[in-house]
């Protein structure tokens, strides 16, 4: 039997819920049947990407307005993880620069960058109320994007 | 954030005690150090034992204490990195920005044989 997950969860617009979020993504690595890479390291990942996506919804997203909320939605099918990220704002820039490797030495800008160099594909698109930021990784084994030159990114949502 | 602070030869030591050190928590730590800094204390080594997980916000506020810290001529050195967050510090690259050190020990030794 394969992979079947729908996971749909809202929280309020506060970083406290970071940990919450990205514990639930971690656990859901060590559920997947059939996975035979690296488990804690994709649970790292998983952690990881929700933990950056969030904070830029809450941050720069909703402004920090803790009358809004962000929406969390993972899906696991047989061999792929959608993870997507609903903001209730303006929405924030994952313009190309942002794709790239940043200077080691500047104090911010890598968490796009993170984002991008983990999963496979990145999209951002807007939505009812806002916009989601949609992050899919294939759960197959084989060769992941490891560099901003191999991931891409798109106007559309898939 | 929970944190252990200690002064040893010269050498301040910030001990987390925080199994993540991410965007709700990094503002903490920035600002512990810039209090450092303000005192005078440039010698800084960062025990990272405690934590597991480390976002971009977490490298950020020890990228800001690294370069603040070598604007005074000081030096702020990092030690105990678990596997995953030392994978982080690869993939940003910034494994060729800090000096990382096993423990304390060997990152206190480090200051000393400066």
């Amino acid at each position: 039997m394969g992979n079947k997950l729908e996971m749909d969860i809202t929280v309020p617009n506060q970083t406290h819920y970071l940990g919450l979020i990205g514990k639930i993504g971690e656990n859901i690595a060590y559920t997947l049947k059939n996975f035979n890479n690296n488990r804690e390291e994709l649970a790292y990942h998983i952690n990881l990407v929700l933990t950056e996506a969030m904070a830029n919804a809450i941050k720069h997203a909703n402004n920090n307005d803790p009358d809004k909320e962000v929406h969390i939605s993972i899906n696991v099918t047989d061999n792929k993880l959608y993870i997507r990220v609903y903001d209730q704002g303006q929405g924030f820039d994952i313009s190309q620069k942002n794709q790239l490797q940043p200077d080691p030495l500047e104090g911010h800008g890598r968490g796009i960058f993170l984002i991008h160099a983990l999963m496979d594909s990145v999209t951002y698109t807007s939505c009812e109320n806002g916009n989601v930021l949609e992050m899919v990784r294939s759960l197959d084994s084989g060769a992941r994007p490891q560099s901003e030159g191999e991931t891409e990114t798109g106007a559309d949502q898939e | 954030m929970e944190m252990l602070t200690e002064e040893r030869d010269n050498v301040v030591i910030i001990t987390l005690q925080e199994e993540r050190l991410d965007a709700h928590n990094s503002g903490e730590l920035k600002s512990q150090l810039l209090s450092l800094f303000e005192d005078g204390k440039v010698n800084i080594i960062v025990d990272l034992g405690a934590v597991r997980f480390i976002d971009s916000s977490g490298l950020g506020a020890l990228v800001s204490g690294f370069k603040n810290a070598s604007a005074q001529e000081g030096k702020l050195k990092l030690a105990a990195l678990q596997n995953q967050v030392k994978s982080m510090f690869e993939l940003t690259r910034l494994h060729r920005v800090f000096e990382i050190f096993p423990s304390n020990e060997d990152a206190l030794n480090s200051f000393q044989q400066a």
